[in-house]
C-alpha cells in the first residue's frame, strides 16, 4: 500500500512539472490587477511562457525580495514611493529609452517623476487616488472634507472603515491637519498622534483588501478606499460617492519596474513595451478601473470607465504622493501607528 | 440505577455534536449556494446559473486554478504521509523506549513547528533556502509543509499510544515475536485511530496553508490558497465558490470511496 | 491525578528501550535542518541591528529587546519605564487563545465522545464529517462566516423576520466574532486527538464505577477524564498554540482594530515597520513562553512515569 502511494505521488509530481515554452517571463504583481486575457495575449504574440505571482502590499513585495526572491522575477509592479525605495536599495536594473520602441507613448507628465527621474528603471502602469467614499443613504450632508473620517458626524460614528496601512491612513490624517509629510516637528507629530487616537473611537474596523466589501455589504457607511475600488463598489450596487476632499487626497502611481538579476531581461523589456501599447494599457484600465499613464488610450476605453466620477477629479483638486521618509522620521510614524493599534 | 443507565451516553452530548456540525457546515452552505449565483457579487442574488462551473473549466484562469488544485492535493498527500510516518516513529520513541537522554529536548523539537509564528517560519525558511542555495520550487513547498505537519500528526498519535498499555506487545514478545513484529502486528493496529486522526490533521493543515507557501514557493508555482488568495481577500468571487464546492465534492467522493473499499475489505475477511 | 491513574494510562514502556534515538532520527533530520536551523538564525537576528525597511545589519544590538520591554516615550528620549504596549498585546492574545481553547474543549469533547461511541464501522465517517469542511480554504470559510453574521446577513435577517430581535445583533467586529472564528478555525484539532484517546476507553471502568453508585457526571469527572487526559492535553496544545499567532479571524471578523501577536509580528516583516530584529525578538519571547509551558508539562509527565 505504501509503495503504491509513493509511486503515485512520484508520478503525480512528474505530471506537475509540465511542458515549457522556449522563452519565459516571470512577473511579480498585485493581486487582481491584470486581466488573464492580456497575459495570454502577450504569451501568444511573443511565444513566451508567462508566470505570475501576486503580493498584497508594497511592503510585502519588498520583504520577499529582500528575503531572497530577487533574481527569480523579471518585472514587478511597485507603487511610486516603493520604486524610489527599491532603487535606493539597488534592486532595480536600468534600461535605455531606445530599448522600448513605445517609450514615447508615456504621457509627458509621467516621464520625469521624482521617484524615477527620466524613467530609467520603470514605466507607468496605472495611477489613481486614495480618498474615501460615503454611503449617501446614511449621510446626507456635504461631502467635501476629510473631517467625515477624522471628526465623524453622528450618523457615521462607529461605521467607518480605514485602510490598514500606516502610510495611507497617516498621510490622509496629516492632510486633514495640514501638516507636512515626514515631519520631525514634535508638536505636529503629537497633534497627529492625538488626532488618530481620538478618531479611532469612531472607527469600526481597519482593512485594506476588504475596503470595497464593507461598503457594498453595508458593514461600513464610510470608508477610505482607492478610486477604482470605489467605482467597483458602486457598480456592485453600493449607493456611495467617492469624495474629493478640500484638504487634498493621495495620488499614487503603480509602475512596472525591471528587476535586478532578471532571468529573462529581453522578455521583460518586450513585456514593458507591450504594456505601453495604448490598446493593452486600456485593457488594464478597463479591468482595474484606474487611469493609464499612456497616451492614446481614450479610444479603447469603455465609456463607463472613461467617464467614471472616481477617475475624473475636479480640475483644482489637490493631490500628493506618499513620501518615503528617512529612517529617523519613519520610526516616529511607526510608533504612532503601533500606539494606535496597541 | 447502574444497570439501566447507558454508560456511553451523556445528556446533551448529541445536541452539542449537532450544534458543532451545524456551525462547521453553515458557512459552507453559503459557499455552495452562492456558487450557483448568476450575479458576480456575494451581496446580490441574481438567479441560478451554472456559469461559474463552466468558468472553472473553460474560463481564462481555468488552467491556473486546475494546476493549483492539483499541486495542493499532491503536496498535501505527500507531506501528510511523510509527516505521519515520521511522527509515528517519534511517538513510538517517546512512549515505548523508556527514558533516555534528550527525550524532553526531542519533545520540544517535534513541537517546534507549532510554536514558531507562521510569518517567522516563512521568512526564516526563505532566507535559509536562499542562503544554502536551494532553488525554490515544488520541493521547497513540500519540505516546508512536511515540517509543519509533523506536530499535527504527532500529538494525536502519541495521545493514542499513551492510552495503550504495553501488555499486548509484552504478550506478543513473550510468544517470541520480535520487537518489529510486535510493532507491526500488535501495536500498529491498536493505534490506527490515532494515526488516522494525525494524518487527517496533517492533511487539512497542509491544504490550508497560505503564508509559508507564499514565501517558499518558486516563481509561478501556485497552490490553491495562493492562487485564490487575492480574489478571496477582496470579497469572494463566485468562481472561487464553485472551485471550493468542487473541492468539497471531491472530498466527499474520496471519503465515500474509501469507506466502500473499507467495507468490501471487511466483508471478504 | 497521576497517582490515581487507572489501567490504560500507563503509557510509557521500555519495549523499544535503546532505539529511542534511532526512531527519532527522521524527526531530528527534517525539523532540525529545515526549521531549527532557520529559527536559530532568527534568534541571531533578534540580537542584530535592524536595517531600515527590512533586513539586518551584522552588528550586535539589544535594541529589539529594549524596544519590547522599555518605553522611552514617542520620541525615544524620556527616561525608560516598563513598556506595557507589547506585554499588553501578548496578554490579550494569550487570553483570547485561552478562551478559544476552552470553547473548543467544551464543544469538542462531547463531539469526540459521541463519535467514539458510534459503531466501529461508522466512526471514521463521523471523523471525516468533522474534517470535510476543512477542504475549503480557511480564508473562504472565514469570509463566509463574516457574511453569515454581519448586520445585513442571513442570521440577522432570519432572527429579525421571526421577531426574536428588533435590531441586528451587531456581532461583526466584536470579540465574540473573533472567538467564533478561532473556534471555527481550530475545532478539529481538539476533536481528533480526544477521539483518538477516547476510542480506546474501556467501558468496564464505567461499569465498575456505576456499580459503586457513582453518578453519570462523577464517572465522567473521576474515571473518564483521567484516562483520556493525554488526548485532551494534545488537543489543547493544538488549539492554543496556533490561536496565539492567528491573524485571519482577528483581522476579518474582529476588524483589526488592535494588534494581536500574529499581526504584530507580521507587521515587522511584511508591513510598514520593516523591523526584522524586533519581529524576531517578539517571536523568540513568544517561543520561550510557549516552550516553558510545554516543557513543564513534559517534565511532569516524566515524573509521573518515574513513579
Amino acid at each position: 500500500m505504501r509503495k503504491l502511494l509513493a509511486s503515485t505521488a512520484v508520478a503525480l509530481l512528474a505530471l506537475t512539472a509540465g511542458a515549457h515554452a522556449e522563452g519565459k517571463l516571470s512577473i511579480y504583481h498585485w493581486f487582481e490587477y491584470i486581466p488573464q486575457e492580456l497575459l495570454d495575449k502577450f504569451a501568444e504574440e511573443y511565444d513566451v511562457e508567462v508566470t505570475m505571482d501576486t503580493f498584497d502590499s508594497n511592503e510585502a513585495l519588498l520583504a520577499s525580495l529582500k528575503a531572497g526572491k530577487l533574481g527569480s522575477y523579471d518585472v514587478a509592479v511597485p507603487g511610486d514611493y516603493m520604486v524610489k525605495i527599491m532603487r535606493d536599495e539597488g534592486m532595480l536594473d536600468t534600461f535605455e529609452a531606445s530599448e522600448l520602441p513605445n517609450f514615447g507613448n508615456i504621457e509627458d507628465k509621467w516621464v520625469d517623476v521624482e521617484f524615477d527621474p527620466g524613467r530609467k528603471s520603470s514605466i507607468p502602469y496605472q495611477w489613481g487616488s486614495t480618498s474615501f467614499s460615503v454611503n449617501k443613504d446614511v449621510y446626507k450632508g456635504k461631502l467635501d472634507s476629510l473631517s467625515l473620517i477624522f471628526d465623524a458626524p453622528a450618523e457615521l460614528k462607529g461605521k467607518i472603515n480605514v485602510l490598514d496601512t500606516a502610510g495611507e491612513t497617516l498621510t490622509l490624517a496629516s492632510l486633514y491637519l495640514g501638516i507636512p509629510q515626514c515631519t520631525s516637528d514634535r508638536s505636529q507629530l503629537k497633534e497627529l498622534n492625538a488626532l488618530v487616537q481620538k478618531a479611532k473611537g469612531d472607527w469600526a474596523s481597519f482593512g485594506s483588501d476588504v475596503a470595497k466589501d464593507v461598503l457594498v455589504s453595508g458593514d461600513a457607511a464610510a470608508g477610505m478606499i482607492w478610486s477604482g475600488f470605489s467605482a467597483k463598489a458602486r457598480a456592485e450596487g453600493a449607493n456611495i460617492e467617492y469624495v474629493f476632499p478640500k484638504e487634498g487626497m493621495i495620488v499614487w502611481m503603480d509602475n512596472v519596474v525591471l528587476l535586478k538579476d532578471a532571468p529573462n531581461r529581453e522578455n521583460a523589456l518586450k513585456f514593458m513595451n507591450f504594456l505601453l501599447d495604448p490598446e493593452n494599457a486600456a485593457a488594464v484600465t478597463n479591468y482595474a478601473q484606474y487611469t493609464a499613464g499612456v497616451k492614446g488610450v481614450g479610444e479603447f476605453l469603455k465609456p463607463e470607465v472613461a467617464n467614471s466620477p472616481e477617475s475624473n477629479p475636479p480640475a483644482d483638486q489637490k493631490g500628493v504622493f506618499v513620501q518615503a521618509c528617512p529612517e529617523d522620521v519613519q520610526v516616529l510614524y511607526d510608533a504612532i501607528w503601533t500606539n494606535l493599534k496597541k | 440505577m447502574a444497570a439501566s443507565t447507558n454508560l456511553r451516553r451523556f445528556p446533551g452530548f448529541l445536541t452539542v455534536t449537532i450544534i458543532c456540525l451545524f456551525v462547521l457546515y453553515a458557512p459552507l452552505i453559503v459557499v455552495a449556494v452562492y456558487s450557483f449565483n448568476a450575479s458576480t457579487s456575494i451581496t446580490n442574488w441574481g438567479g441560478i446559473s451554472l456559469a461559474w462551473y463552466v468558468d472553472v473549466f473553460t474560463g481564462p484562469e481555468a488552467p491556473k486554478f486546475q494546476q493549483a488544485a492539483l499541486n495542493s492535493i499532491i503536496i498535501a498527500v505527500c507531506a501528510s504521509i511523510v509527516a505521519t510516518i515520521v511522527a509515528t516513529l517519534a511517538a513510538v520513541a517517546m512512549t515505548r523506549a523508556g527514558r533516555f537522554r534528550g527525550k524532553t529536548l526531542s519533545f520540544a523539537l517535534i513541537n517546534l513547528p507549532l510554536m514558531v509564528p507562521e510569518v517567522v517560519t516563512a521568512v526564516a525558511s526563505l532566507v535559509f533556502f536562499s542562503a544554502i542555495g536551494f532553488t525554490t520550487g515544488l520541493t521547497t513547498i513540500l519540505i516546508a509543509h512536511t515540517v509543519f505537519c509533523i506536530p499535527f500528526a504527532y500529538l494525536p498519535i502519541s495521545a493514542r499510544m499513551q492510552s495503550i498499555p504495553d501488555m499486548y506487545e509484552q504478550a506478543a514478545m513473550d510468544l517470541y515475536a520480535t520487537p518489529r513484529e510486535a510493532f507491526k502486528l500488535v501495536l500498529l493496529p491498536l493505534m490506527t485511530p490515532g494515526v488516522l486522526s494525525g494524518f487527517l490533521l496533517a492533511f487539512i493543515i497542509s491544504l490550508d496553508d497560505f503564508l509559508i507557501t507564499n514565501f517558499v514557493k518558486g516563481a509561478g508555482i501556485e497552490t490553491l490558497p495562493t492562487a485564490i488568495f487575492g480574489s478571496v481577500k477582496q470579497g469572494i468571487k463566485p468562481n472561487i465558490m464553485a472551485i471550493s464546492t468542487l473541492m468539497l465534492v471531491v472530498s466527499v467522493v474520496f471519503v465515500s470511496l474509501s469507506w466502500l473499499i473499507g467495507r468490501m475489505g471487511q466483508e471478504k475477511t | 491525578m497521576a497517582a490515581g491513574a487507572p489501567v490504560g494510562a500507563g503509557g510509557t514502556s521500555n519495549i523499544y528501550k535503546g532505539s529511542g534515538w534511532k526512531l527519532l532520527f527522521p524527526s531530528w533530520v527534517i525539523i532540525g535542518i529545515f526549521l531549527l536551523a532557520p529559527v536559530l538564525m532568527m534568534a541571531v537576528y533578534s540580537f542584530l541591528t535592524k536595517e531600515f525597511r527590512g533586513g539586518v545589519i551584522w552588528e550586535f544590538s539589544l535594541n529589539a529587546y529594549d524596544q519590547f520591554f522599555f518605553d522611552r516615550g514617542l520620541f525615544g528620549d524620556e527616561p525608560p519605564t516598563l513598556e506595557w504596549t507589547y506585554i499588553g498585546i501578548f496578554w490579550r492574545s494569550i487570553w483570547q487563545a485561552g478562551l478559544a481553547t476552552i470553547t473548543c474543549l467544551l464543544i469538542g469533547f462531547p463531539t469526540a465522545w459521541f463519535i467514539a461511541t458510534r459503531k466501529p464501522e461508522s466512526r471514521s465517517i463521523w471523523l471525516f464529517l468533522v474534517t470535510i469542511p476543512y477542504w475549503v480554504n480557511l480564508l473562504i470559510r472565514t469570509v463566509s462566516m463574516k457574511f453569515l453574521i454581519r448586520d445585513t446577513g442571513p442570521l440577522n435577517e432570519f432572527l429579525l423576520s421571526l421577531h426574536v430581535i428588533n435590531e441586528p445583533l451587531g456581532l461583526i467586529n466584536t470579540n465574540f466574532a473573533v472567538q467564533l472564528g478561532l473556534f471555527y478555525s481550530y475545532l478539529p484539532f481538539m476533536v481528533l486527538p480526544i477521539y483518538a484517546a477516547v476510542e480506546r476507553y474501556d467501558f468496564s471502568l464505567s461499569e465498575a464505577a456505576a456499580d459503586l453508585y457513582a453518578s453519570t457526571w462523577t464517572i465522567l469527572w473521576l474515571v473518564i477524564l483521567p484516562v483520556v487526559r493525554p488526548g485532551i492535553i494534545a488537543g489543547c496544545i493544538l488549539v492554543f498554540v496556533p490561536s496565539l499567532g492567528a491573524f485571519l479571524a482577528p483581522d476579518l471578523l474582529g476588524g483589526a482594530k488592535t494588534f494581536m501577536i500574529g499581526s504584530l509580528i507580521e507587521e515587522q516583516f511584511k508591513g510598514n515597520a520593516g523591523n526584522w530584529p524586533f519581529g524576531a525578538a517578539a517571536s523568540m519571547i513568544l517561543l520561550t513562553i510557549v516552550m516553558c509551558v510545554l516543557l513543564v508539562y513534559a517534565r511532569n509527565q516524566n515524573k509521573a512515569e518515574a513513579r
